[in-house]
């Protein structure tokens, strides 16, 4: 049994190291490839569950999660960054060193959180959940550190992979496949927002930093 | 045999989809009424109904007195929506294909909300409640002006942030109840959840709280997690203002309150109602200062809703059979009064045709009867005698005083400093000479009355029927 939870830890492991490569792509281009690929990731990861824990229902999350944000939100969002022309470099807040730092932090403190609390579990679900909140809490620092709307996007459905893994990380958790099913409602929504709002035929940019301005009362 | 639990969710659903085949939006707006007054009759059916607990539903006195705020301020703010929404067409703010979906997706949301509140599956309570979120969503934007769209991306990224915490919290949940209910549907039931609650696995049991707190607490508006409400308020319509004050903020804190039932029951995980007493607080006494410096109506009464989700909080965080009971009639009161006060926001901004606070003055000259019935509303949720308003908010001090002396000080000096800001407002637009454009207002003064007349009543004389309904309720809560 513990091969299936080498090769689960393994796809857990790249989905982290993927969190982390997000944090440091230049261009918009590279952090959707870098996005698809974490979500082929999950994908993998999630039919592996299905397979070692005989759960089929698990198969349709994984083809979902492969489907919908390995290939059609990524080319959605390229073809959407191409035909508004949105600057193709990543607009930071801070800087990629003290991102990547910060992401470490956050890393060792959802290690040391799960690792603490979690004793009574059996500990493979007690990893798994470690990499997942560690994998969710770099979605939330890529959410913040990025005023692009487009990498908000994205820093958003990266945090939701995360909450995927955790959920099929917790055996036998129900609903699995109905919340993932739920959740690409709400990322269609997203990448819907930013189509049909057309945010930057209001605004000239995607930046969010143009909607700052007209935050607060009216004046 | 169909049962009120299940109608409560199916006849907002059927609705939505009639809704939306229906192109005229007269007729539509009509429809929208008769569905609503449907769906309150089944919550009064709730009532009278046998309470139950089964694998995907629960039916006890704590939800239903959920249930039936929501149908009754569902039912008159469509009432209200029906006369409110014309004149958006007619200002050419809205086409008529969008009132078409704002009409379905209105039902649509109260059909969510009443799945988050029936549900006994942790997580069909959390997707109830995240579709309810996210259609409220595409209703903030549906002026599709810059602010609509600025209040509609913000509060799109916090209440998803908001969303993601509370699902991971839910798989926290799951986590601690699995080694003693097992795998599968058992350890996301509630009920079950609740009945082995001293099995669960206490360490996991505390960080899940943590989360679900910063999660549904995003929701419920809490400082400093609160940044989307007042912008959510501010730049959707009316309607849908009044049912997030009264509504939406409300479920979230059920889901929030069902979960410190499950860690209160556990004694060796944390105590989850000092930490909810602090967050109330805070809430509470920032959201009265904050009220000062409003410029905008809708923006000031979205505050107030912070401060009193706060007050909330800082009741149930007490516990205790009369401090969940004020907290509980707190929340019935508050959800009518606000609503209520943003109908009458929603009149008063059609007949000025602004929301700046500095541009709606002398409404007692140009709109005699509107400005009183603001002014009654406004009276209301200060916490004026004989208002119901009065009567819970002096029972949560009281009961705080009780056995607190000096951590009443806390509410009572947020309650005075929003007093101040409020009754400053008020005045404001009252008197003086009225400025700047005046049109009719062609809106029912009939929902506001409505709200008026009930909170009116439950200051003044508390059925004891309702008085022992809510007292089960509050002795559920622990």
């Amino acid at each position: 049994m513990s091969g299936a939870y080498d090769v689960s830890h393994l796809l857990a492991g790249a989905m982290l190291v993927t969190s982390f490569a997000l944090l440091y792509q230049q261009r918009i281009a590279a952090v959707l490839n870098t996005f698809a690929l974490q979500s082929i990731t999950l994908a993998l990861a999630v039919a592996w569950t299905a397979w070692s824990d005989k759960r089929p229902d698990l198969f349709i999350t994984a083809l979902i999660a492969l489907s919908l944000k390995g290939i059609v939100i990524p080319l959605a969002l390229r073809r959407m960054v191409e035909r508004l022309g949105i600057h193709r470099e990543v607009e930071k807040v801070v800087g990629v060193g003290l991102a990547l730092l910060v992401g470490l932090a956050l890393t060792g403190l959802a290690q040391a959180l799960v690792a603490k609390v979690a004793t009574g579990t059996a500990s493979h679900a007690r990893e798994e959940l470690a990499l997942a909140l560690a994998i969710v809490l770099l979605g939330f620092l890529m959410m913040i550190v990025r005023r692009n709307a487009v990498t908000q996007v994205v820093g958003f459905m990266s945090m939701e992979n995360g909450l995927i893994l955790a959920a099929t990380g917790a055996r036998g958790m129900p609903l699995v496949v109905e919340v993932s099913v739920a959740f690409s409602v709400l990322i269609a929504l997203f990448v819907f927002a930013v189509f049909v709002f057309r945010i930057r035929e209001r605004f000239d940019t995607v930046d969010i930093e143009a909607l700052d301005r007209m935050r607060g009362d009216r004046r | 045999m169909i049962e009120p639990y299940q109608l409560v969710v199916l006849v907002p659903y059927a609705a939505a989809l009639l809704l939306v085949a229906l192109p005229s939006y007269r007729v539509g707006a009509v429809a929208n009424v008769i569905a609503s007054a449907l769906t309150l009759a089944v919550g009064g059916w709730l009532v009278a109904s046998d309470r139950l607990v089964g694998d995907y539903a629960i039916v006890d006195e704590f939800n239903i007195v959920f249930v039936v705020i929501n149908t009754l301020v569902g039912f008159t703010t469509a009432l209200f929506s029906a006369s409110y929404i014309g004149h958006e067409i007619e200002s050419g703010r809205l086409s008529p294909t969008f009132v078409r979906f704002y009409h379905a997706m209105f039902q649509a949301m109260m059909g969510s909300m009443n799945v988050a509140l029936v549900a006994n599956n942790i997580g069909v309570m959390w997707v109830g409640l995240e579709l309810a979120t996210l259609i409220t969503v595409v209703m903030v934007g549906l002026y599709r002006t810059p602010q609509a769209i600025e209040a509609a991306w913000k509060y799109f990224i916090l209440a998803s942030v908001g969303i993601s915490l509370a699902f991971f919290g839910t798989i926290l949940i799951y986590l601690a109840g699995q080694p003693a209910l097992g795998e599968g549907v058992p350890a996301m039931t509630w009920s079950l959840l609740h009945a082995a609650a001293d099995r669960l696995d206490p360490a996991i049991l505390d960080l899940a709280f943590i989360f679900l707190l910063v999660g549904y607490g995003t929701k419920v508006g809490l400082a400093p997690l609160h940044a989307w409400l007042p912008d959510a308020h501010a730049e959707g319509p009316t309607p849908i203002s009044a049912v997030l004050s009264g509504l939406l903020l409300n479920v979230a804190l059920y889901a929030l309150l069902r979960f410190k039932m499950l860690v209160a029951a556990q004694p060796a995980a944390l105590d989850p109602g000092p930490i909810m007493v602090v967050m109330g607080l805070v809430s509470l006494i920032f959201a009265a200062f904050m009220l000062y410096q409003r410029r905008d109506i809708k923006r000031l009464f979205a505050y107030s809703s912070i401060e009193h989700m706060g007050l909330m909080v800082f009741a149930f965080g007490m516990g205790g059979p009369l401090a969940n009971f004020a907290g509980l009639l707190h929340m019935a009161m508050h959800s009518l009064t606000k609503s209520g006060i943003f109908f009458a926001v929603g009149q008063i901004a059609q007949a000025k045709g602004t929301q700046r606070l500095a541009d709606i003055r002398g409404l007692s000259v140009s709109h005699p009867r509107l400005a009183v019935l603001f002014a009654l509303a406004v009276l209301a949720i200060c916490g004026v005698p004989p208002f119901g308003v009065f009567m819970s908010e002096f029972l949560i001090l009281t009961t705080t005083f009780a056995r607190e002396p000096w951590l009443a000080l806390a509410p009572a000096f947020g309650l005075l400093v929003g007093f101040g800001a409020l009754l400053l407002r008020l005045q404001g637009t009252m008197f003086g000479e009225p400025v700047g454009a005046t049109h009719r207002v062609d809106g029912s003064f009939v929902p506001v009355l409505l709200h008026l007349a009930l909170v009116l009543a439950a200051g003044i004389f508390l059925p004891p029927l309702l008085v022992a309904w809510f007292q089960r309720a509050a002795e559920l809560l622990g």
